[in-house]
């Protein structure tokens, strides 16, 4: 349950497949334009109710709720040996040793 | 009384939207055929070189420093036949406030707006501009909305472009993301009805005159700091505001170096395709950009572009994406500057440049980027490999964009690509001759021979081909 004055982020159709502009190419125009934005909620909401906010510019957007006091989970991704692999040898190649 | 918002309405009143949110009225330089006034455009700024300097000194931009990168030439020395190998420098435009050149193209556009009394600014763009307005806007006390195009349709997104809505955010703007597809300009249409906020466009002339001052600093950090004028400098080429600023720049230094056009070579992928938006490892500086917008510079969000990078265009190159990659390792191994991936594709082309070129030429690179989580070779290539893409070391010429990386096995084998650059030109020609329903002009004739950098003759020749 997400109260009045929460940070939430919010989904919204902003067209539906047969709104869609003609000039996108097939597999895009089977599914919907799709939009994501954050506000402060109106009044108390359950997550995936529908909802309005106001955004930091000071906008009402309404939706459904898909995120309370959404934040960011983007990293640095896996390991990638090639990477360490190609930098090892430049190195040695460089400046002579072993790349191992 | 309520707008229609339905698609056909919203953009059957883009002209008087866009009119509104750039207070410019692009009428005034159309001849009413295929030619315009683009230098008359250019300078309708009312801002000199001068004045975009000293807006840009107030935002605490440019001056970046320009850096020898004295180990990849050495490397590229190992590579080259006797006497060859060129100096590589690089402009280290990640030392800017939001971390990317595109700073300088935000400043003179927020600068602008604020004076003409807009309260806020939209930018449509998943890239370090973004964050370049919302930079600026936060020092000039404007309210900011980035709309991203961010995720496919399983809500994947492209984890580059979910750092860059966190930068934003951190720069206090409301970022605005959306599912693939070009009707974002219909979504920013509507915003900019609603909010009455500035259009900070990448393409009007605010937004390149802005990069003017980075060719400049270019030939004049060239002359201080070696005595001598670039030889070649590389632009990283995507919607054209880059190379057509910085060529610009050097120009109003008179300096004649050879400007060299680099894509990352996405071949194959298109850019509006749900399904392929997660195959691609760049989201900028990448051929389904640079290849349309230099052909068709007129497809962006402002009636008239002012980057036509045909103009200024001597050369124009490719290189595959594990070569930006492996160069962007090369920098932080090499060099110990770890930047962001993106802004190494000129770099990677320079590596192969200076091999053609003897010890004494110099060769510039004109940008770096920034980088983070997302934004670094190891989140992007695990992103990769999670969307089914193979990462390897082997031969990049046999790199398939959209099914595999090939990281060179070893330097000698990155190589930038020629593109046919006379291929290109005819194709502006063609796509301009087929806007009007007449036989260009002589003005047109004129105009398309400045467009493409070529002459009359190869217009008329082009033309003729055409109707035959």
């Amino acid at each position: 349950m997400a109260k009045k004055g929460d940070w939430v982020r919010i989904h919204s159709i902003i067209l539906t497949p047969e709104q869609r502009s003609a000039a996108v190419p097939d597999d895009t125009k089977r599914v919907p334009l799709e939009q994501w934005t954050k506000g402060y909620l109106h009044a108390d909401a359950t997550l995936s109710g529908e909802a309005t906010v106001t955004t930091r510019t000071g906008r009402v957007v309404s939706g459904t709720i898909v995120d309370e006091m959404p934040h960011y989970t983007h990293s640095f991704g896996d390991f990638v040996p090639e990477l360490q692999q190609a930098g090892d040898e430049a190195f040695a190649l460089l400046f002579g040793g072993d790349a191992k | 009384m309520s707008r229609d918002n339905s698609f056909s309405a919203v953009m059957a009143r883009k002209a008087e939207i866009i009119r509104n949110a750039v207070g410019v009225d692009y009428h005034q330089f159309e001849s009413g055929s295929i030619a315009f006034d683009y230098e008359r455009m250019m300078a309708s700024t009312g801002y000199t070189l001068e004045d975009v300097a000293e807006i840009q000194r107030g935002f605490a931009i440019g001056n970046t420093p320009l850096i020898e990168l004295k180990n990849i030439t050495s490397l590229v020395r190992k590579l080259s036949k006797e006497g060859y190998g060129a100096r590589i420098f690089v402009k280290d435009e990640a030392a800017n406030p939001s971390g990317s050149f595109k700073v300088r193209r935000a400043a003179t556009s927020i600068h602008h707006a604020k004076r003409m009394g807009y309260r806020g600014a939209l930018s449509a763009t998943s890239g370090n501009y973004g964050a370049a307005v919302a930079s600026c806007c936060a020092k000039s006390g404007l309210k900011c909305i980035v709309v991203q195009e961010c995720y496919d349709s399983r809500g994947v997104g492209q984890p580059e472009i979910i750092e860059k809505a966190r930068k934003c955010e951190s720069l206090g703007a409301e970022v605005v993301q959306l599912s693939v597809g070009p009707e974002l300009f219909y979504t920013v249409l509507r915003m900019l009805e609603d909010t009455g906020y500035f259009n900070a466009s990448l393409y009007t002339a605010f937004g390149i005159a802005g990069i003017e001052t980075l060719g400049y600093e270019v030939a004049q950090q060239c002359r201080t700091q070696l005595g001598k004028d670039p030889d070649v400098v590389v632009c990283t080429n995507a919607g054209g505001g880059n190379l057509t600023g910085t060529a610009r720049g050097l120009m109003k230094a008179n300096c004649t170096a050879q400007i060299v056009a680099a894509s990352v070579n996405l071949k194959g992928l298109h850019m509006a395709s749900d399904t392929q938006f997660n195959k691609k490892s760049f989201t900028t500086g990448h051929t389904g950009f640079g290849m349309p917008f230099s052909t068709l510079p007129d497809r962006s969000d402002v009636p008239r572009s002012a980057a036509r990078p045909l103009r200024y265009m001597d050369r124009y190159v490719t290189v595959n994406q594990g070569e930006v990659f492996y160069t962007t390792e090369l920098l932080a191994r090499l060099e110990g500057i770890e930047r962001g991936p993106a802004g190494n594709t000129s770099l990677a082309a320079a590596i192969s440049l200076a091999q053609e070129l003897p010890e004494d030429a110099v060769v510039v690179v004109q940008e770096t980027e920034y980088t983070g989580a997302g934004k670094h070779g190891s989140a992007q290539l695990s992103f990769a490999r999670q969307n089914g893409i193979k990462v390897l070391l082997g031969n990049p010429r046999e790199e398939i964009a959209g099914e595999s990386i090939i990281l060179p096995a070893h330097p000698s084998l990155l190589r930038a690509v020629d593109v046919d650059l006379d291929h290109m030109r005819r194709s502006l020609i063609t796509h301009a001759a087929e806007t009007v329903d007449h036989a260009p002009t002589e003005g047109d004739i004129a105009f398309l021979a400045e467009e493409t950098k070529s002459s009359t003759s190869f217009v008329l020749e082009t033309l003729n081909s055409r109707k035959s």
